[in-house]
């Protein structure tokens, strides 16, 4: 069920992405030739492009393809579509992990630690310098960062790597843009894991675990957590997804070459194949992500399953 | 080698003959193959990393769709073409050892013999007829197939190739030069448009689109004082910080479009130099002269005296350019109109056209985005405070970068009549005029039309008297200026900054950026 | 250094005004106003007077501001002096006044859009909660949908289509957003909707929309008013975004996000400039989530300090 959900799902949103790329102005012919235009090349390479056939055929065409496991070629460099994403898929999921496996635990701790403190000083600060790490746009956070780790020669200032590069050279180069996306996303989850966790501090059995003059950590830990996973959970799941669908700007300033410039990319040139299968890879990460949220929430709340 | 002798010899024109329009063609003088003297002894090796502010994953390795600074560096590193612009702005022979005409419609161009492809295969005529060819014909979708229609035939002789136009034009050695057209290996009589493979200094090692690309200095080059480099990297780096960040942190050694802004705090770290080159391309804004209210030279005359131009250059360019009279031709052009009187600041005068055309205010939209050109909206946003002094209302609209060619410039949906323009300047005037100023061609983006332009236009082509034609192009760019629908308030500078480890020749090449992308092979290691 | 020193100093007497207020209110009122005003942390105190200050400059710009908006006046980035006090922008507007400007559109835009964003999200949210069923599966997929596409990317693509006008912009950002309050406010609710009282309420006979409001919202307020104080943020941030991928506000209209994006390059070299509006950025977003804070704590029903 929650499989055909998932496929359901990323079927509209093939739909979504095509619709609105048809709504774009322009087309790939238009953006491939730019200035240069003129109706005669137009006309030429509409036809060559196969541009010309109307959009539900196209789509069509598409979908057919893409079931077979066929994403065909990017329309305006004629290259496998399979062969543009192999090693972007890659460094995206590098980036993600790398920025998860930094924020997560932070973040989880940080929160937990400004609950059981909560209003002390601790608490303030660590959510004043979360705030303010995140009320800085992304791209800023990334210069300040180069400007304090990068051009001190403590890192590089952009990623250049290669499928040949070594996990080693990987983990340092890329450690300035998992730092920054660290900053990104942690002062979102370590706000949810606090407000998640005090929410329930007043509930009367933790009320009663106090009485009966447990430890405030045991009671935040053992007692509060559990039930405050959900919310949690789900604000894990969407900033997951988000370091693996969002972080295009952050790729820009590292020259990260990941799905995010390749989906902005194809979009500014209409190239509809490319966005149309980097759009369900994203869709299919986000899926399951929140697949794996679900079932979580699902298993910390044993009330959820036995709705109905 | 200098066999390009039609000045007096080959016929003998007279201004008779050109009143015929009989065969005589124009520029003859100036279309001399020519040799640069090898530069001091330059060292061989090290690798030359360039950060450019360009690339996507969806560039095209056919040359006919090539558009942007990274592939044309790219293309010049690993291909050579039938005529180089030397830096000096003269034509020297590449791939064609020369070239002669009789008639001026007729040209012969003998190949070099000796030269190779990276794969190994020679380079024959029937390569260089095939890789023009590219850009011919009717399912041709290169973008300089306007440029090359009046080519009637191409065709291989021996060890020639012969093009014979439809038209005596004495300026075809120029279009020979156009980055689009680079040598291709062809087999069938068709080249391969997506090969690396290609008979310049360097040879492709690998390619990510939109990323990086690497190339080795190919062992057999032709030349012998050129490609210096071992190794060339080209990495696209679109923003403009992080390009800035990159060669100060030394991992680039060579950056373009260069924020004018930071340029002084740049100088003074002291690991780079700037490069401000000046040349023709320049910044405007087209009006739709199709369109009321510019269909009234008035109403054009009223806004162009409604910016401030010096203060675009200081602004907008980081006084790194000149300031331009609406004239697309530039002072590195032969035949720049210096003496015209110049437009000023002047919201008086703007008044004064505005009444000459029967109106008391104006109200405008300029439809701006950064991808006409890099401050495209601030210079809107400076326009639109200069020109509320001359009482004309002036609304900046800013619209998406994305799909700003099709679908805001040239006014397709009637709504951007008034918009941002960028051209990279022509080596020849009539390179320019031909593809944005003559009635109805395809690039002409205000819409414009003037029966004693065209007139000018077509006959200047063909006249020999250096004296008429420089009258004949002074009147045209008179006439652009005054009567033209394009506000051009300034010639950018080529603006780069280069690593200090880097040795640049005292010439750099006005004709296009990076050295006119030859750079890669002309610079080296200090 | 010295930007650093009078920020911090900056800070300092902000939260000493604060604590002043705080004082006198306390001496000042009675009852419950008192006893609300003995609550108050510093912090939120902090953050109420930073609201207070951004909703009057907003509201008294053009008053406060020695300049125009739009007009240049003097050259490019000039340097601090008596007459601007904060040097002057890339082409030459008071950059002052541009920040005071600023604080009435971001202020302005970044309120509509989260307003809008969580009373469609909320509501859509904890309907699909309580009713459950097909109209849940069918507007929680719906929502995925719209979710799985990268939100800027999204975003980008709408307003190519759409245009660029602010109205747009409130309208894309808003429904961006509202996906994500929606997916938060479902799962809040869903914890709550199988608890025994609103079983109870439902066999009252209650109607889905008493639910909401009187029994779901109270209990799920706490995590959305949290997500308010990030979501309110991240708009400033969205439309700052957007304008690094080439969209945004229109010129010449001053707005932070944009301001930070048009001055970025300067920090490259150290320079303070875009650590202005982004410094007004951050100090808002902490101010906010001060209150934030300090109404979701007493939301919680803790007494204890």
């Amino acid at each position: 069920m929650r499989i055909a959900l998932g496929v359901g799902l990323l079927f509209i949103v093939s739909l979504v992405i095509f619709g609105a790329t048809e709504l774009l102005p322009g087309d790939l012919a238009n953006e491939l030739l730019g200035q240069s235009a003129t109706p005669e090349t137009l006309a030429a390479l509409r036809e060559q492009l196969g541009l010309n056939d109307p959009a539900p055929v196209r789509y069509w065409n598409w979908l057919t393809g893409a079931l077979t496991g066929d994403f065909g070629v990017s329309l305006a460099n004629g290259r496998p579509i399979s062969e543009l994403i192999g090693a972007r898929l890659g460094n995206t999921v590098f980036l993600a992990l790398y920025a998860a496996a930094l924020s997560v635990p932070i973040s989880l701790i940080l929160g937990i630690l400004a609950a059981l403190w909560r209003n002390s000083i601790f608490d303030r600060m660590a959510n004043a310098g979360a705030l303010t790490a995140i009320s800085f746009p992304e791209f800023f956070v990334a210069y300040i960062l180069v400007l304090w780790l990068a051009q001190t020669g403590l890192f590089p200032s952009m990623v250049r790597i290669n499928p040949t590069t070594t996990f080693g050279d990987r983990v340092y180069m890329t450690f300035l843009p998992a730092l920054t996306l660290m900053l990104v996303v942690t002062a979102h989850m370590m706000r949810m894991t606090r407000a998640a966790i005090i929410n329930l501090m007043a509930s009367p059995y933790i009320e009663m675990a106090r009485l009966k003059g447990m430890s405030p950590l045991r009671i935040v830990l053992r007692h509060a957590l559990p039930n405050a996973l959900a919310p949690i959970i789900n604000v894990i799941a969407l900033n997951l997804a988000y370091l693996i669908t969002g972080v295009v700007v952050v790729e820009v300033v590292f020259v990260y070459p990941g799905l995010g410039q390749l989906m902005v990319d194809a979009v500014s040139n209409r190239d509809i194949a490319v966005v149309q299968a980097v759009a369900l890879i994203f869709a299919a990460a986000y899926v399951a992500l929140n697949l794996l949220a679900d079932v979580l929430s699902t298993i910390t709340n044993p009330r959820l399953m036995h709705r109905r | 080698m200098n066999n390009f002798d039609m000045t007096g010899k080959t016929f003998a024109p007279s201004r008779r003959g050109v009143l015929k329009g009989a065969a005589a063609i124009g520029a003859a003088g100036l279309i001399l193959p020519h040799t640069t003297a090898s530069a001091a002894a330059q060292t061989r090796g090290g690798t030359f990393r360039i950060g450019i502010g360009h690339g996507s994953t969806t560039d095209s390795l056919d040359p006919g769709l090539w558009e942007h600074l990274y592939v044309q560096t790219f293309g010049s590193a690993r291909h050579n073409y039938l005529i180089e612009v030397g830096a000096d702005g003269q034509l020297v022979p590449e791939i064609a050892e020369s070239w002669s005409s009789s008639d001026g419609q007729t040209w012969v161009f003998p190949i070099r013999q000796g030269v190779s492809f990276h794969s190994g295969k020679a380079v024959t005529a029937a390569d260089v007829v095939a890789s023009i060819n590219h850009h011919r014909g009717d399912d041709s979708t290169s973008v300089v197939k306007p440029l090359l229609a009046a080519i009637t035939d191409v065709r291989a002789d021996g060890n020639n190739v012969v093009i014979t136009l439809e038209a005596p034009n004495g300026d075809l050695p120029y279009l020979m030069t156009d980055y689009h057209v680079p040598v291709l290996p062809s087999a069938d009589g068709k080249v391969d448009a997506d090969t690396t493979d290609g008979c310049g200094g360097y040879i492709v090692e690998s390619y990510e689109h939109g990323v990086q690309a690497t190339l080795n200095r190919n062992p057999n080059y032709w030349k012998s004082d050129r490609a210096w480099f071992d190794r060339i990297e080209l990495v696209s780096i679109l923003d403009p910080a992080a390009r800035l960040n990159a060669l100060i942190t030394g991992e680039v050694d060579l950056i373009d479009q260069v924020d004018p802004a930071t340029i002084g705090m740049l100088e003074s770290r002291g690991v780079a130099r700037i490069l401000s080159i000046p040349g023709n391309a320049h910044y405007g804004f087209p009006m739709d002269s199709r369109q009321a209210p510019y269909s009234d030279n008035n109403v054009r005359l009223a806004l162009k005296y409604a910016l401030d131009r010096q203060a675009m250059v200081d602004v907008i360019l980081g006084g790194h350019g000149a300031v331009a009279n609406d004239n697309p031709i530039g002072p590195a052009n032969r035949y720049f109109h210096a003496e015209m009187e110049a437009k000023t600041y002047d919201p008086d005068k703007a008044r004064y056209y505005l009444q000459q055309a029967g109106l008391s205010s104006l109200d405008v939209t300029i439809s701006v985005a950064d991808a006409a050109f890099s401050g495209a909206v601030d210079a809107g946003a400076m326009f639109s405070e200069t020109a509320r002094a001359a009482g004309i209302n002036m609304t900046v609209d800013r619209v998406p970068n994305d799909g700003y060619w099709s679908n805001v410039w040239m006014n397709p949906n009637g709504n951007t009549a008034f918009c941002a323009t960028y051209w990279g300047g022509r080596a020849v005037e009539d390179h320019m005029f031909t593809t944005a100023y003559a009635a109805g061609a395809d690039w002409n983006e205000s819409f414009w039309s003037n029966d004693r332009f065209n007139e000018l236009l077509v006959t200047a082509r063909s006249e020999v008297s250096e004296e008429l034609r420089r009258e004949m192009y002074h009147e045209m760019q008179q006439l652009v200026s005054f009567e033209g629908s394009t506000i051009i308030p300034m010639y950018n500078n080529y603006l780069m900054a280069v690593a200090n480890k880097i040795a640049t020749p005292e010439q750099i090449s006005a004709n296009w950026n990076f050295d006119g992308f030859r750079c890669v092979e002309r610079w080296s290691m200090a | 250094m010295g930007f650093a020193a009078s920020v911090i100093l900056g800070l300092a007497a902000l939260f000493a005004i604060a604590w002043a207020l705080r004082a006198a209110a306390r001496a000042t009122f009675s009852g419950q106003t008192r006893s609300l005003a003995h609550d108050i942390p510093l912090t939120a105190s902090f953050g109420l007077l930073v609201i207070a200050i951004y909703t009057f400059v907003a509201i008294a710009a053009p008053a406060l501001a020695p300049f125009p908006e739009r007009e240049i006046v003097g050259g490019q980035f000039q340097a601090w002096s008596a007459e601007h006090w904060l040097g002057t922008d890339r082409i030459g507007r008071d950059m002052l006044s541009r920040l005071i400007y600023g604080a009435r559109n971001t202020v302005g835009i970044a309120f509509a859009t989260t307003a809008l964003a969580f009373v469609v999200g909320a509501i859509l949210g904890l309907w699909a909660a309580l009713v459950g069923g097909w109209l849940d599966q069918a507007l929680s997929r719906f929502v995925d949908a719209l979710m799985a596409i990268p939100a800027l990317i999204f975003s980008l693509l709408l307003l190519t289509i759409f245009g660029t006008s602010v109205l747009t912009l409130i309208l894309v950002i808003a429904a961006v957003d509202a996906t994500r309050v929606f997916r938060l406010a479902r799962a809040v609710a869903q914890g709550i909707v199988v608890m025994d009282y609103i079983e109870a309420a439902k066999l009252r006979g209650e109607g889905s929309w008493f639910l909401i409001r009187r029994e779901i919202l109270p209990n799920a307020m706490a995590p959305l008013v949290a997500e308010f104080g990030l979501r309110f943020c991240f708009v400033f941030l969205a439309i700052s975004s957007l304008s690094f991928l080439g969209l945004g506000i229109q010129p010449p209209t001053a707005d932070w996000g944009s301001m930070v994006k048009d001055n970025a390059t300067l920090i490259t070299f150290g320079d303070v400039t875009p650590l202005l509006p982004a410094g007004c950025i951050a100090l808002l977003t902490v101010a906010v989530n001060f209150v934030v804070d300090w109404q979701l704590h007493r939301a919680s029903g803790l007494k204890e300090q």
